[in-house]
């Protein structure tokens, strides 16, 4: 083939072959094009930042839930995303918009499902069916493979240092205010509590959080109440009774 | 040139002043994070990364009180090399067996053993996944590229001291990563899950590597700059793009393991998928691409088939791969034009990927009879083999309806394997066959028929594995969707869960064998290393040592 002149290997001889920070520079600018045009209209297009009625930042309960779902790799089994195909929304519910993931730094929507999709799986089962299924899952879906999670129950909820995982987030774009921030220890006890003192601040703080104690042991706190307080509000912020889809506002 | 002019011993010059002086401080942050790191995990680890900037800082004045790095330009540094195949070995160990014991656990769930919390699944899978790409492959590909980039430029590496930061810094940042994991250390992002000061540290380590092979293309005795040196640098560059962007994140607190990725919802999933699969793109396909521009025209003693081939191969793969990440969010929240464009450029990336693969395989013509007589040759050109069948498969799953089956499942287990087992594993067991005996001055591996049992084990193996998968992903996507005569959905998911278990087992007998393949080659390795290599390999050349500048 070298026998062949022609002049773009010819270029490429001289240029690129010649002058490895002309072939660095080459690279990057190659390897940019794609990823900028891709990426960047995400961060202005409507449908991708758009707000949606209901969605709110999650408790620090929640939170700190999440961060659990996170440290114990459940995004490896689990996706949170449904599609929109008619065997999903029946098996799963209405498939999910991108404001419900808002808030979720990083997003989960995981790439495979050992296990089912969770987007929607807040206030599918009870917070007892949740306990059984954490301490042995065979218990309750006697085929299941999923690992036991038996020492949520009896881990202490470490969240003495809650306001700095809120305010890191806040930093990102979430938006707690300051009393959320100031709140942030006590409302992790709220939560827990339905008849807490606080009942009406909180509730003014995050409109809709679920109050109750999560794991059936009200002398602890433990990681077990965070966990199935975040699964128990998943994908059920937005409601759809009154969410229309074919809305102007919707079809962007 | 006279003798004593090449040889330098550094003592303590600037740069191991500069080395020492990052270890410090790495020591000093986790004195602090052990004692004061708010959760619990980190204050662990904290010990852990201490012991390891102590280790550094005991090396660094043990090398300064013996006169420092020895640098001597009228050799290779082949040392280095050494270390990075041995490692590569031994990673390759630990992350095939990771993986069959997490095979194990999926088809036998008691394996999960709860009392640790550790052994877990969740927990174990991203080990597996961090120690096949990063550690196995990571080690394979630095040691390699300060190889092939020595011997094309025909200059000593550069920068004396620093291309042994990159390998210990790089074997630090595995066992930074790995040792999180267990403890539940991570940032949940999938193949990016180590945290914040992790990759901080690999992030230094990569300039250092990036700074390294130019610096040695700088000083090249040769004119031009070989075709394997492209896809190497391609790959380094753009993987330190990637890395830095899809990391990007607030750490709760600067003594802390945990961080918050600075971006949400539907942005941080393109840029996650963006990263992702271009990590297969550049990390797994664009390096190993290098590998497989050098040591097949090595091995079988031909030039590569074309060269014009070579440029579009290059420029094109380059291109077209950053688009391809929106087919992994295909029918999800991302807008529909971004799939699009993401399915688009994926099934155009058919092209130059099989055009590299038939750059790869008419390398050999002339040479073909070596496919039975040289198994190393056989087990390259099986790699080269699977790479064209991945890039098929790749693209035919990127098809949004296909998608809308295979997504979610087993398939794209499969798929994954067929690539990382059959291309990215054999082209790096190719390259580290050649390499021991070139480097260690042997007459040829301790045994050719203990490659050729290890070819063949570890391809019924991959065959074992993508089969089964197969057959899982498919089944499962199309019970998912199966629907009874009145219109209901027939199957609940756990009975798609059932159905798995034989192709489960399957995909574990797959995986051991795999691993059983790549033990035998340790042992052969080792023994190779060893001296004990009594036949003559005549398909083994003496490579040339450094010949001084005109």
């Amino acid at each position: 083939m070298s026998g062949n002149k022609s002049l773009w290997s010819d270029l490429h001889k001289t240029l690129f072959e010649k002058n490895s920070l002309i072939l660095t520079v080459g690279v990057l600018v190659t390897v940019s094009i794609g990823g900028i045009v891709e990426i960047a209209p995400l961060f202005y297009l409507d449908s991708t930042i758009e707000e949606v009625d209901g969605m709110r930042p999650y408790t620090p309960l929640e939170q700190l839930g999440r961060d659990i779902y996170i440290r114990e790799g459940c995004y490896n089994c689990h996706s949170q995303m449904v599609r929109p195909l008619r065997d999903e929304v029946e098996r799963y519910g209405h498939y999910s918009l991108a404001a419900e993931s808002m808030y979720d730094h990083p997003f989960q929507w995981g790439s495979k499902r050992t296990g089912p999709d969770l987007a929607r799986v807040g206030g599918k089962y009870s917070d007892e069916w949740h306990r059984d299924h954490m301490r042995q899952p065979q218990s309750v879906v006697p085929e299941s493979i999923m690992p036991a999670y038996g020492f949520l129950e009896t881990s202490e909820l470490a969240f003495d240092n809650v306001e700095a995982n809120l305010r890191a987030l806040r930093t990102v774009g979430v938006p707690y205010d300051d009393t959320m921030l100031a709140s942030a220890v006590s409302d992790i006890e709220t939560q827990l509590d339905p008849f807490a003192d606080d009942y009406d601040g909180f509730q003014a703080r995050y409109p809709g959080a679920v109050m109750r104690d999560f794991d059936g042991n009200p002398d602890q706190v433990t990681e077990l109440d965070a966990l199935i307080a975040y699964l128990q509000v998943l994908g059920t912020m937005v409601d759809f009774s009154t969410y229309e889809a074919e809305a102007d506002e919707n079809l962007r | 040139m006279n003798s004593a002019q090449g040889l330098r011993r550094a003592g303590s010059d600037p740069n191991t002043a500069i080395v020492l002086l990052i270890t410090v401080l790495g020591a000093l942050w986790s004195l602090f994070a052990a004692a004061y790191a708010p959760d619990a995990a980190m204050k662990g680890q904290a010990w852990l990364l201490l012991g390891g900037f102590l280790t550094g800082i005991a090396l660094l004045v043990g090398s300064i009180a013996g006169g420092g790095v020895i640098t001597d330009e009228r050799e290779y540094n082949e040392n280095l090399i050494k270390a990075g195949v041995i490692a590569s070995m031994f990673w390759g160990v630990v992350g095939l067996l990771v993986g069959v014991v997490i095979a194990f656990q999926l088809a036998f769930p008691v394996l999960n053993i709860e009392e640790f919390g550790f052994t877990n699944f969740g927990r174990l899978r991203p080990l597996h996944t961090s120690a096949v790409i990063f550690a196995f492959g990571g080690n394979v590909l630095i040691a390699t590229s300060f190889y092939v980039v020595q011997r094309t430029c025909r200059t000593r590496i550069a920068g004396g001291i620093w291309p042994w930061f990159v390998f210990w810094g790089y074997q630090f940042f595995i066992l930074m990563a790995a040792s999180g994991y267990v403890v539940g250390i991570t940032q949940g992002k999938e193949y990016a899950e180590p945290e914040w000061y992790a990759d901080i540290w690999l992030t230094l380590v990569w300039v250092v590597y990036l700074l390294v092979f130019l610096g040695t293309l700088w000083k090249r005795k040769e004119p031009h700059i070989y075709v394997a040196n492209w896809f190497y640098l391609a790959f380094i560059v753009t993987i330190a793009v990637l890395h830095v962007i899809n990391n990007l994140s607030m750490p709760v607190s600067w003594l802390g393991s945990r961080s918050y990725s600075a971006f949400s919802g539907v942005q941080d999933a393109l840029i996650q998928w963006w990263y992702g699969h271009n990590a297969v793109g550049f990390f797994l396909t664009a390096g190993f691409l290098g590998i497989m521009y050098y040591f097949i025209p090595k091995r079988v003693n031909r030039p590569v088939y074309s060269y014009r081939l070579s440029i579009i191969h290059f420029w094109s793969l380059i291109f077209i791969y950053i688009w391809a990440g929106p087919h992994h969010l295909h029918y999800t929240a991302l807008p529909e034009w971004a799939q699009t464009l993401g399915m688009t450029f994926s099934i155009m990336l058919w092209m130059p990927s099989w055009g590299g693969m038939i750059n790869g395989l008419m390398t050999l013509s002339g040479a073909w009879d070596k496919l039975r007589t040289d198994p190393v040759v056989r087990m390259l050109v099986m790699s080269v083999a699977f790479y064209g069948m991945s890039t098929f498969e790749g693209p035919v799953m990127s098809i949004r309806a296909v998608n809308a089956l295979s997504h979610y499942t087993d398939w794209t287990v499969g798929h994954v394997h067929s690539g990382a087992l059959g291309w990215v594993g054999f082209v790096s067991f190719g390259a580290i066959y050649c390499l021991v005996p070139w480097l260690w001055k042997r007459k040829g591996m301790f045994s050719k028929a203990l490659i050729d049992w290890h070819f063949w084990i570890a391809t019924i193996g991959i065959l074992l594995y993508i089969t089964s998968m197969w057959a899982a992903g498919i089944m499962q996507g199309l019970m998912w969707r199966a629907y009874d005569s009145l219109g209901f959905l027939e199957y609940s998911f756990v009975e798609t869960v059932e159905e798995m278990h034989i192709s489960y087992i399957i995909r574990a007998v797959g995986g051991l064998l795999y691993l059983a393949g790549a033990l035998v080659m340790a042992y052969n390795v080792y023994r190779t290393i060893k001296g004990d290599v009594t036949e003559v390999d005549e398909d083994v050349v003496d490579q040339p040592s450094l010949q001084p500048a005109q």
